[in-house]
């Protein structure tokens, strides 16, 4: 077995027997996605009827899988600080461990727990009665969707465990990002009733297309030109915070 | 001549305005254990780092078995095992998938695996517990792990950074031997320590590492019977209001006797550096006498290292958990 995988897996699995052994904070980070789907959804079901013209929690579901998505995904990077904190990276770094084994293994992981998470609220829309009008096939499309939003997300998250020094400084970024940037999107409402200062930010928002593009595989048989511009943006998303990431890496893992 | 496993040339570091390190040099041979002694910040840690490949260093060299760190660290550290101060166990893990993700890390065949974990695991006496998360661990049973866990790739250096910091008296003892072994091994061991037991149990060869810079060197007897000296320590009795002003006078009075070669505070005692105690000792006590000051306790005792350490840099030892608390 080439070196690299031998590394990339160890990383990989001591990530995954974390993912078993600490099932609550799985449960934590689906708290908030789950209470939006039952309760928002539930709570604005008659309201919206007559605005959105559908079942308020069928349009909701993408905007809640891409609220879980950057919530998972975004806090996958506090691990690593953890680790930097504790000393544990240090001694991993004393090894003849390649540096890229380290992310790439959390990478993998991450990504693992958000799909994870993506198909429990799947599940839970599905109890809650929510069809997806491109069946299964459309599953396989929303998890694509959400792994696209979900790589770029996760690079992030692992920069900033590199530029920061504590996880509290960590927790207060995700504290001031995730639920906002939920609100400056479609996720909740159609960008047509954000008031014009909160559309601008929604349209410079990568959520937006990657809720867009679910929604219409949830809602409707899929919107080609909803797709492709998803498909752009979050292409040069996922590109620009590879592109950021590395440069950061570069100098702090020298 | 014999090779060196380490060798460590005119090493500078500073953090910022603060100098860690003044230019250290030291070799270490096979085999043997060298012990870095030296008060907390005297740039213990830093060098370790350094050899570590965690740390590079301003100036100067380090070498690993002829390899420079600073030049092919990979190579290097493929030599070394490293077991920081702090415990840096996963506490999720079982001390099996420890071991398991650290022969990973060192790209160990899947073959010699087991049998390395086996030996491994009866080394630290885990033997049996290898399938029991960390998280339950008792705090010496992780540092054991610790242990284990910079063993698995049979470095030629191992790198401790204050071992038995925290550990209690019997697992002390048991890393102690573990270390003792290792040298039957031929492996090398840098230790870093505060302790002066420990460096005089363990250390062939001790330097003692004060401001960032070498203070002395040599294996503890040598070092101990260079100073050629005896150690009177003494106390005066407790008065009230001037007994700070007593003993400063009797200090005084005491460094101009023809036997007595030094005299410093330790804490509340006054240490006195003579040739040989038989003769010192009733000077001393003439000395206290005409100046009316009652003594409560005398002392006398060959020097150990806390004395080398005052001798070679002129204050009196702290660095002691014992004697901090």
């Amino acid at each position: 077995m080439p070196e690299w995988i031998q590394e990339t897996k160890a990383h990989f699995i001591r990530w995954i027997i974390h993912l078993k052994r600490e099932p609550f904070s799985m449960a934590f980070s689906l708290l908030n996605p789950v209470i939006l789907l039952i309760f928002m959804g539930g709570a604005f079901q008659s309201l919206t009827r007559a605005s959105i013209g559908q079942d308020y929690r069928a349009y909701l579901l993408p905007g809640i899988l891409a609220l879980t998505v950057l919530g998972n995904s975004l806090s996958g990077g506090i691990s690593l600080l953890f680790d930097k904190e504790n000393g544990f990276l240090s001694r991993v770094m004393s090894t003849p461990t390649s540096r890229a084994s380290i992310l790439v293994g959390r990478f993998l992981a991450v990504n693992v727990s958000t799909i994870l998470q993506c198909l429990m609220m799947l599940g839970l829309g599905f109890l809650f009665g929510v069809p997806i009008a491109t069946g299964v096939k459309g599953v396989f499309g929303l998890l694509g969707i959400s792994l696209l939003l979900s790589f770029g997300v996760t690079i992030l998250s692992l920069t900033l465990a590199f530029m920061l020094t504590n996880h509290g400084d960590f927790f207060a970024i995700l504290g001031i990002t995730v639920l906002p940037a939920g609100f400056l999107s479609s996720a909740f409402v159609p960008l047509d009733s954000l008031a014009p200062w909160m559309r601008l930010l929604a349209q410079a928002n990568p959520m937006t297309y990657a809720v867009d593009g679910m929604r219409s595989l949830i809602l409707s048989g899929g919107d080609g030109a909803a797709l492709l511009r998803m498909a752009v943006v979050l292409l040069v998303f996922d590109g620009a915070a590879l592109w950021l990431g590395m440069r950061v890496f570069r100098r702090q893992l020298a | 001549m014999p090779t060196a496993v380490v060798r460590v040339e005119a090493l500078r570091k500073s953090y910022g305005p603060i100098q860690a390190l003044n230019g250290i040099s030291f070799e270490i041979e096979k085999g043997k254990i060298f012990g870095l002694l030296g008060p907390n910040g005297a740039g213990k840690t830093t060098t370790i780092k350094i050899l570590a490949t965690l740390v590079r260093a301003d100036e100067g060299k380090a070498e690993i078995q002829g390899i420079d760190v600073f030049k092919e660290p990979d190579r290097a550290r493929r030599l070394i095992g490293y077991v920081p101060q702090e415990l840096t166990v996963d506490p999720y893990l079982t001390a099996a998938e420890h071991l398991r993700f650290y022969a990973d890390l060192y790209h160990l065949p899947a073959a010699a695996r087991q049998e390395r974990m086996r030996e491994l695991l009866e080394l630290v006496g885990l033997t049996g517990q290898e399938n029991r998360r960390v998280r339950s661990f008792s705090g010496g049973m992780k540092k054991k792990l610790d242990l284990a866990c910079g063993l698995i790739h049979q470095p030629a250096l191992i790198l401790l950074d204050e071992p038995s910091l925290g550990l209690d008296v019997p697992v002390r003892r048991d890393l102690w031997s573990y270390m003792l072994r290792l040298k039957e091994h031929g492996i090398t061991v840098l230790l870093c320590t505060n302790s002066m037991d420990e460096a005089e149990r363990l250390c062939d060869e001790v330097a003692i590492v004060d401001r960032g810079g070498l203070a002395a060197r040599g294996s503890p007897t040598t070092l101990k019977s260079q100073l050629k000296k005896d150690v009177v320590s003494l106390e005066i009795a407790p008065s009230d209001g001037d007994h700070e002003k007593k003993r400063d006078t009797l200090i005084q009075a005491l460094s101009r006797l023809s036997r007595v070669q030094g005299v410093v505070k330790d804490g509340v005692q006054v240490k006195i550096y003579v040739e040989s105690n038989e003769t010192a000792l009733p000077e001393i006590l003439q000395c206290a006498g005409a100046l009316s000051i009652e003594i409560n306790t005398i002392t006398y005792s060959r020097p150990g290292l806390d004395e080398v350490f005052l001798h070679y840099t002129g204050r009196p030892w702290t660095g002691d958990p014992k004697t901090h608390a």
